[in-house]
């Protein structure tokens, strides 16, 4: 039991916004109060947060892996030593587990995402999530590019569909449906490159990427996942593709849609020439469509490692780079690559990236639609989030920054504009928790109400926000404190979130004869056993 | 008089399935103790099939037993045999920086055992 | 005890080479599988030859033991070790070689498996260039041409042919074998050559020459015709490859230890990877090491996800430092480094180089493994323990990287690595006081 005391809390799903009050935590929630024995903390000075959640970041499973393989110098420049009774492990942009889950502990997070991730390597991803300390997690399985459902919505077989997908995210144990360039990963394993835009045909398929945006969304939204398709548009970092992110949007209107890493999704002009900022068509679209969330995917400037789904993109990037490369097509499912990448503040396109990102920051006018991401490791690590808390919170520091950057670039941009807007910690504790924990329908998440889960996050106030972020002086997690003056304090293995959408049973026979056709392992042996759950919590969906 | 000669040690049916049976059990010795040569090589070393020949290098030497292969399937100037104790005797403990020692394709002498 | 029903076990795993097949039907009459339908010869050995054997518990210098007395044994040698090695597991579970990995940091250990004799050089290659390459259920869907470099899959992976890359049919091979070209290069005529429509020779220790020859090649720069004296393949031959290897729709090739264990090393991984990336520009081609035992690629997997690195890792500064030559088991044995050894699932004393056995046999080691071999010989402590896939179940991942669950046939009174190991690991914290 604990109560912590003195405080400045900042509930803002509960409006508290700032109010000294105590908050009071028994068997691993919130709730309203304890005895006076209780052990209490003194939190003046300081501000109270819940525990920070990361809807989309890239921490777990085969391709994740792959990238730590491939970059042993990013590793060698910043080990992560054994403290006390945990593990030791390698740090750079894509770290080992346990490094992974104690640096996010580090910052103040307990609920992280694993955004992408092929259900024929989920044993793999909860293997690594399991390994994952402190933090609860999930993953979403990719399905964007899956090649019974393509051949199910050709069929128009929506039925089939819905309980197509609901077997597979039961038999992965995964989180939701996530899509990624739709058709165009499929196109370039048959050695044809990509899709070029959102209504080009899916050779082999005869359907568009629209048609398969369009039938998963609705599957998911008739199974009622808790948080909806989340989806990365086609034609990722291409000049010009804001198009193709406005009409992807567009076909999803009225219906719940997540739309990824939009930062990446924002640019002007032509096809192959330098990209613009189109920032603001896209504010003004999610303004007038609050069904439509994202988070924005910030570039940060230096070391990255490029990791997707969108194995095309990838090869794209490799070509930038000039540098290694791997690419892993995953049966009937998805693909895969990776590119080790360093963000440059004197490259015109990658200060633009940067810019895109903050102007979608602020001018965004309503917090709980578009939640704080860096895409990690893709636009830099997570280990960037306090200095990117600055940079929304700090006017002058950001201004100074400005001028740091390829000026062509920032004057695509309204940042030389002197823009007045600093997030306040309300803002920020909505970007960083409140607002993704509601994207994810975690109900028990991103608050501190009572019947929460005791994910807490104590920072002590300071005029450096990237200071005040990067180091908290108390995290607790489902009750137990994990950090204390900074030092961690005890161990704690965090649990799986899934959900079990309901399907009719007889789509096996659809299925099956599917795998037994073009898999090269049993259908009986793929759906991932209840023994790889552990501590786990079935997250129930909306009906 | 020793010849110099290349030495393939490599995986083979009969040792994969032999050491299921167990790796101190008489096949899987047999198996792993048989090299195989060129018939012309054979010929002009004097040994006939079975006969036992000792192969060595600056590490270490091993005695085995003489398999004919025509030289269509093996060229002349190599041998293989399955790897195993015996083979591990001629390979050096030098890596490189790799972690991995010359393991195949290295050079042997190879003499008639009297 | 024994249970003599008759039993059919199906959709059980082989985890004897890194084909790692899971439509086997076991049938189980006692502690006996007396058929196992689908598999190879290798396979069927494995299965046959499991059964489970009188033998002790444990040995600790020759006496017999029980498993807990060994385990106090084992953690004493461990915890008073001063540059310890962990070595192994490439035939064991993902559960088993997770424990493995914690005693090597707990204990300041250096952790290192059977991939450094085997496709480490591979590792390192792909560190350098990277890898396009796919899961096998891609290749048998998709693959028109089929290239076995360095590898005698015939006898070392049987059922590759058959079951992932040559005569199943597929999505965008309908006729199976007939919609492949199959080439084999090798420096010998193996039983492979068999499958093969086009087998080309080539000279030993000339693998490298040849495979930049071939990127030459693709990329249309000039050879000189001396490479044909370099590698015994004439420029005829190798233009043709190439032609075919830049029309086909999807090309793979697949890679032994023919490149990994001869003269360069990882530079002919390296260049074999590098050809299968520049070949993307034409077409779709993938690459693929040819992984040798049953849970090796679980073993990578394992060490990257907890360290950061695939192998040869070093604990002993309380962090994870990687460095094949310096960290890798040989060479840790060969240079008389190591002070202690703990080895699972695996028989470095009957495969490693000579001077690295001779170390071997002068420092304390302990052994996990469910037969007896020339290192449980060596050992200090051995434990019997049961055998995984057939005894046990876990994870393993195939050398592709998909993890499949396995389903063991019948119990074994012996306990299991992951048991054991957890049991070592549990003691050793608390001799090391790292307990709370």
């Amino acid at each position: 039991m604990l109560r912590i005391v003195n405080g400045r809390v900042y509930d803002p799903a509960n409006n508290i916004d700032g109010e000294i009050r105590d908050i009071c935590v028994s068997d691993g929630k919130i709730v309203a109060d304890v005895p006076p024995e209780a052990r209490s903390i003194d939190a003046r000075g300081m501000v109270v947060m819940p525990g920070g959640v990361d809807m989309h970041a890239h921490i777990a499973g085969p391709k994740v892996n792959l990238a730590r393989k491939l970059i042993p110098e990013d590793h060698r420049r910043d080990p992560h030593p054994r403290v006390g009774l945990m593990r030791s492990g390698a740090g750079g942009s894509v770290p080992s587990t346990f490094a992974t889950g104690y640096r996010y502990a580090m910052l103040g997070y307990t609920t992280v995402m694993e955004a992408a991730a092929p259900a024929l390597g989920a044993r793999h991803v909860i293997e690594e999530l399991h390994d994952t300390p402190i933090i609860d997690k999930g993953f979403y399985a990719l399905m964007g590019n899956n090649v019974l459902l393509m051949r199910l919505i050709k069929e128009g077989r929506k039925d089939a569909v819905r309980n197509t997908l609901a077997w597979w995210l039961n038999a992965a144990k995964a989180y939701t449906a996530k899509i990624v360039n739709p058709g165009g990963v499929e196109m370039w394993k048959s050695g044809s490159n990509n899709v070029t835009d959102q209504n080009s045909t899916i050779e082999s398929f005869g359907i568009t990427p629209l048609q398969v945006v369009d039938a998963l969304s609705l599957a998911v939204d008739e199974l009622g996942l808790p948080h909806p398709t989340h989806i990365h548009c086609n034609n990722l970092g291409h000049s010009g593709n804001y198009t193709t992110t406005l009409e992807t949007m567009r076909v999803l209107q009225g219906r719940r849609a997540h739309i990824t890493h939009i930062q990446f999704h924002c640019y002007g002009g032509k096809l192959g020439g330098k990209p613009t900022s189109k920032a603001a068509e896209i504010i003004e679209y999610l303004k007038n469509h609050p069904e439509t969330t994202a988070d924005v995917g910030q570039v940060m400037f230096g070391d990255a490692v490029t990791m997707t789904a969108d194995a095309p993109l990838s090869y794209m990037l490799h070509k930038l780079s000039g540098g290694k490369w791997v690419n892993a097509d995953v049966e009937n499912e998805t693909g895969c690559g990776i590119v080790p990448f360093v963000y440059q503040d004197s490259n015109y396109v990658h200060a633009l990236q940067w810019g895109i990102g903050l102007e979608l920051f602020l001018l965004n006018q309503n917090p709980w639609q578009l939640a704080l991401s860096t895409d990690h490791p893709n636009g830099g690590s997570f280990m960037n989030y306090p200095r990117l808390i600055k940079l929304l919170m700090d006017r002058d520091f950001r201004n100074q920054e400005i001028k740091k950057v390829n000026q062509a670039a920032m004057k695509k941009t309204v940042l030389l504009d002197d823009l007045q807007r600093e997030y306040t910690l309300r803002e920020i504790a909505i970007v960083t928790r409140a607002g993704p924990a509601r994207l994810l329908g975690l109900k028990n998440k991103g608050h501190l109400g009572a019947g929460a889960d005791a994910d807490i996050t104590i920072y002590e106030e300071q005029a450096d926000k990237e200071a005040m972020f990067s180091t908290p002086r108390y995290v607790v997690k489902s009750g137990k404190i994990i950090i204390e003056d900074g030092e961690f304090r005890a161990d704690h293995g965090g649990r799986l979130l899934h959900v079990m959408p309901a399907y009719d049973p007889q789509i096996e026979e659809v299925i099956k004869p599917f795998f037994d056709d073009f898999y090269s392992i049993q259908f009986e042996n793929y759906a991932v056993g209840d023994e790889y759950l552990h501590e786990h919590e079935i997250v129930p969906t909306l009906r | 008089m020793a010849e110099t000669m290349l030495l393939i040690p490599g995986r083979t049916s009969k040792q994969g399935t032999s050491l299921n049976a167990g790796k101190l059990g008489a096949e899987y010795i047999e198996v792993t103790t048989t090299v195989e040569i060129n018939s012309d090589d054979m010929a002009r070393l004097g040994v006939k099939e079975g006969d036992a020949v000792r192969l060595s290098t600056e590490v270490g030497e091993c005695v085995v037993k003489c398999k004919a292969r025509k030289p269509s399937d093996l060229p002349a100037g190599m041998l293989f045999m399955a790897y195993g104790p015996a083979s591990s005797q001629l390979v050096g403990g030098e890596t490189q920086g790799t972690g991995m020692p010359l393991s195949k394709s290295f050079d042997v002498q190879v003499e008639r055992v009297a | 005890m024994e249970n003599t029903d008759k039993r059919i076990i199906e959709n059980a795993t082989c985890t004897f080479c890194g084909c790692v097949c899971d439509d086997m039907i076991l049938t189980v009459e006692g502690n006996h599988i007396t058929q196992a339908k689908n598999a190879c010869v290798l396979g069927k050995a494995w299965f046959s030859e499991h059964t489970v054997e009188q033998r002790p518990f444990a040995l600790i210098d020759g006496r017999e033991a029980g498993t807990d007395e060994a385990v106090e044994a084992a953690a004493q040698v461990l915890a008073n070790a001063r540059f310890p090695v962990v070595y192994g597991l490439s035939d064991t579970t993902c559960e088993a070689q997770r424990q493995a990995v914690a005693i090597a940091d707990y204990i300041g250990a250096s952790i290192d498996t059977t991939t450094s004799v085997c496709h480490g050089p591979s590792g390192m290659a792909f560190q350098g260039a990277g890898e396009s390459t796919a899961t096998l259920g891609e290749v048998r869907n998709r693959a028109d041409l089929v290239i076995y470099w360095g590898g005698n899959p015939a006898e070392s992976h049987p059922r590759h042919f058959t079951r992932y890359s040559v005569t199943p049919k597929g999505m965008y091979v309908p006729n199976g074998r007939k919609d492949r070209t199959v080439v084999l290069v090798d420096v010998r005529q193996t039983p492979s050559a068999k499958v093969a429509d086009i087998f080309l020779q080539v000279k030993p220790r000339a693998d490298f020459e040849m495979l930049w020859a071939l990127r030459a090649l693709v990329k249309g720069k000039p050879v000189d015709p001396s490479i044909e004296e370099i590698t015994g393949v004439s420029l005829h031959a190798m233009k043709d490859l190439v032609q075919r290897m830049k029309s086909c729709r999807f090309g793979v090739l697949f890679f032994g230890m023919g490149l990994t264990m001869t003269r360069g090393r990882h530079y002919n991984s390296g260049a074999l990877l590098a050809l299968a990336t520049d070949l993307n520009e034409f077409t779709h081609f993938v690459a693929k090491p040819v992984r040798g035992h049953g849970n090796v690629t679980g073993a990578d997997n394992v060490v990257s996800w907890q360290t950061g690195y695939p192998f040869a890792v070093n604990f002993s500064r309380g962090f994870p430092r990687f460095n094949p030559g310096e960290f890798t088991t040989v060479d840790l044995l060969a240079r008389a480094e190591a002070d202690a050894a703990l080895i699972i699932a695996s028989d470095p004393a009957s495969n490693f180089p000579k001077a690295a056995i001779e170390h071997l046999k002068r420092i304390p080691t302990i052994v996990l493994d469910p037969k007896t071999t020339v290192t449980t010989s060596v050992a200090k402590i051995s434990f019997t323990t049961a055998t995984y896939g057939i005894n046990t179940g876990g994870t393993v991942y195939r050398m592709d990287d998909v993890p499949i669950s396995l389903r063991p046939a019948f119990p074994s009174p012996y306990p299991s690595d992951e048991t054991v190991l957890r049991a070592i690991k549990d003691r050793v914290r608390q001799l090391l006081g790292q307990t709370a």
